[in-house]
Order: C-alpha cells, then sequence, then structure tokens
C-alpha cells in the first residue's frame, strides 16, 4: 500500500474545505479504502467535531512533531468506519507549531499503511497553507459559486502552480440549481470556464450537511443526502471510477422545469 | 404575466446576475494574474502603439489589444491594422473627428 496525499484547500475560508474532507474520507472509507484525515488547522481544530470524535482526541499533531507521543497515539479510529482515522490538530497553539518538512515527515511515515491521506487545509495563503500542502500528490480547490471565492480560488490555484503542486482539480461546493437556472448564481460551467482547471465535484446546497455535522456524523454516510451522494461521487472518482456528474433535477418543482423547456443548455451537476 | 414570460424565455432587459458576476471575474482576475493594473495595461498599450507608430503608420481607431485566457495561460494578443500611405491624408483629415467609419 502506498497512500496518495489529498489535501483540500481553497484560499477564502468557510467555503466547506473541512465538511469536504470528512465527507470524502467517508466516502472513501465507505469503498472499503484505508483513509487517514490529518486536521493541518492548528488553532481553529474543527475536522474532530465534523466526523463524531471530539471525545475521543488524547494527543495531537502539534504532539506529534513535538515528539510528545508516537506517531500512533495520535490517530484515533473511527467506530462507525473501521477503515477511516483522524489526527487532529492542536487547539491551542498556532500554526508556527508545524512546519512543512513536519508535514513530509509525518506523511511519510503514514504512506506504507493507507490508501488515502486527506489532509484539511486552513484558509489563507500562509504558514498552514504551506504546511497543508507540502506533501500533496493532489490538491482539491474548493469554491462556492460567488465571486470573492472565486477569486481567491484563482490565486490558490496560481500559489499551487508556482510550487507545482497544481493546478489542481475544482469541487464547487453550496451550488444552488434553482438559482442557476435562473441566471441568478455561477454555474459549475462557469466557474470552470472562469478558472480553467479540472472540475472533480459538485456539490449542492443542502440541509442536511448541517444536521449532519449536528450529530458528528457526515452526509456522506447519509443516502438520502445529496450532498452526501455528491461527496461519494468524488471520492469514487479520486479511487478512479468514472462517475458521470449527476443531474440535481429532481428537486425542481414546476416553474422551473418550465423555465428548463425553455432554456437552451442546461448544466446537470454531481 | 408577460414579465414572467420574459423572465421564463430569458428575455427580460436586465442581465442575469450570474453572467454579469462572470464578466466582472474574468476582468479581474486577469489583472490578478499579471499583478497589472487596467492603468497600467493601458499605458503599455500606448507605449506599444506609439513605438509601431514610429515605423509604420497604424490605423489606431481599430486597434484591438488585449489579454487573452488560454487555458491557465494569459496571452497579449494585438490586432493593429496598418494604414496604407496612400490614404493617408484622408485618414489625418478625420483623425480628430469621431471614430472613421472605416
Ligand atoms: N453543501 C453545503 N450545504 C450547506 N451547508 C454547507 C455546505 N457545505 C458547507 N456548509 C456549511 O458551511 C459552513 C462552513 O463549512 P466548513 O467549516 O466546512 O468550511 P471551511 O472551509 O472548512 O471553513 P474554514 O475556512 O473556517 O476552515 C458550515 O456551517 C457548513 O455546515
Ligand atoms: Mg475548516
Amino acid at each position: 500500500m502506498t497512500a496518495r496525499v489529498i489535501t483540500i484547500t481553497s484560499g477564502k475560508g468557510g467555503v466547506g474545505k473541512t465538511t469536504a474532507t470528512a465527507n470524502i474520507a467517508v466516502g472513501l472509507a465507505l469503498l472499503g479504502k484505508k483513509v487517514i484525515a490529518i486536521d493541518a488547522d492548528i488553532g481553529l481544530r474543527n475536522l474532530d467535531v465534523i466526523l463524531g470524535l471530539e471525545n475521543r482526541i488524547v494527543y495531537d499533531l502539534v504532539d506529534v512533531v513535538e515528539g510528545r507521543c508516537k506517531l500512533r497515539q495520535a490517530m484515533i479510529k473511527h467506530k462507525a468506519f473501521p477503515e477511516l482515522y483522524l489526527i487532529p490538530a492542536a487547539q491551542t497553539r498556532d500554526k508556527t507549531a508545524v512546519s512543512p518538512s513536519d508535514m513530509l515527515t509525518i506523511t511519510k511515515k503514514l504512506r506504507d499503511d493507507f490508501d488515502f491521506i486527506l489532509i484539511d487545509s486552513p484558509a489563507g495563503i500562509e504558514r498552514g497553507f504551506r504546511n497543508a500542502i507540502a506533501a500533496a500528490d493532489d490538491v482539491l480547490v474548493v469554491t462556492n459559486p460567488e465571486v470573492s471565492s472565486v477569486r481567491d480560488a484563482d490565486r490558490i490555484i496560481g500559489l499551487l502552480e508556482a510550487e507545482e503542486k497544481g493546478p489542481g482539480r475544482l469541487i464547487v461546493n453550496r451550488i444552488k440549481m434553482d438559482m442557476v437556472r435562473r441566471g441568478e448564481m455561477l454555474s459549475m460551467d462557469d466557474v470552470v470556464d472562469i478558472l480553467a482547471i479540472k472540475l472533480i465535484g459538485v456539490v449542492p446546497e443542502d440541509e442536511t450537511v448541517l444536521t449532519s455535522s449536528n450529530r458528528g456524523e457526515p452526509a456522506a454516510g447519509n443516502e438520502k443526502s445529496k450532498a452526501g451522494q455528491a461527496f461519494r461521487n468524488i471520492a469514487r472518482r479520486l479511487a478512479g471510477e468514472e462517475v458521470p456528474f449527476m443531474s440535481l433535477d429532481h428537486a425542481e418543482g414546476v416553474l422551473q422545469r418550465l423555465a428548463r423547456l425553455f432554456s437552451s443548455s442546461m448544466p446537470s451537476t454531481g | 404575466m408577460n414579465a414572467l414570460l420574459d423572465r421564463l424565455m430569458g428575455r427580460g432587459n436586465t442581465t442575469p446576475s450570474a453572467k454579469v458576476a462572470k464578466e466582472r471575474l474574468q476582468f479581474v482576475l486577469v489583472h490578478d494574474r499579471l499583478d497589472l493594473s487596467p492603468d497600467k495595461l493601458e499605458a503599455m498599450k500606448d507605449e506599444i502603439l506609439s513605438v509601431i507608430s514610429k515605423y509604420v503608420r497604424i490605423d489606431r481607431n481599430n486597434v484591438d489589444i488585449s489579454i487573452e485566457q488560454r487555458q491557465r495561460d494569459n496571452w497579449l494578443v494585438a490586432d493593429i491594422p496598418l494604414s496604407p500611405e496612400d490614404e493617408e491624408d484622408a485618414d489625418e483629415a478625420e483623425a480628430d473627428g469621431k471614430k472613421s467609419g472605416k
């Protein structure tokens, strides 16, 4: 086994990196892959609560880096998905407690034992981002269909190219197909045109993302969740499957359907 | 009802905001990527044109110099029509008026 290291980043904060990391991790675990998710957002630990593992933390990434524990001891095994592990971020330290070379060392030790190592990057373009991409074989750039997050995504893609990690692949998160149909929200095709990178997934705006995070059970584990399905599709694409981009048309009302009849090219999503 | 029909058929007279967003993003990203402000780009164009004008006569009204995105690379693309010499006088006469229709 030799793991692929995949970093999830964005530039702008709050666009869904942690949500994507948790859900893709679960999606990969559901495919029978051995996955470890590393929270590289030092000081703003979050991946643990989204995965429902917050009560099981003893050691964190900074403890590993500073030699207070063995790597093994900081790895938390998920009970619902035995193939899934987490290394949590430290909550009381800052990004400078970890360096890019620490990330290389840690991922190197993990590579033999896993199929995928997912790294949840903090927002921004500074140290935390550098740490998160240092070991990446692949980078997923998360954006929302909205001007400021697309602009920041472009900046990140530029930096990834400069670091020879890029251009990465794109996740368009929180899309509202009814608004896209009305011409009031950028479509995934628009975002792909603007950023000129490959798309790996389109995730709809979906209440189940919030209810899942309330419970600490990522939507990818919920058969009925549309966002969950979109994240499972991303996991399958990462695992090498060809998965067509699904249509989210089921949710449309009569009016939208009518509008669709009049409109020439309809985007689909997945 | 007419307004609704117009909306359905995309005939409304206001540009859909997504289209505006796309155009604004494409514009701002060109300058972000090159770290070149719109003002500086204009200055560069003027300078390029004056250099060319030292050697050949150009039809300034129909010049098109722009930055074009091809995948993630940017290209400076210039269409600079050259004026034939025998039209020199006619062109010059028109130059201080409005755009020549040529
Ligand atoms: N597809 C979605 N549908 C609805 N809500 C979503 C979706 N994706 C993310 N959210 C919500 O958006 C918020 C921000 O998500 P998240 O914490 O994953 O972003 P982030 O990029 O990791 O933020 P930060 O930059 O602070 O680390 C959360 O409240 C999450 O529930
Ligand atoms: Mg986060």
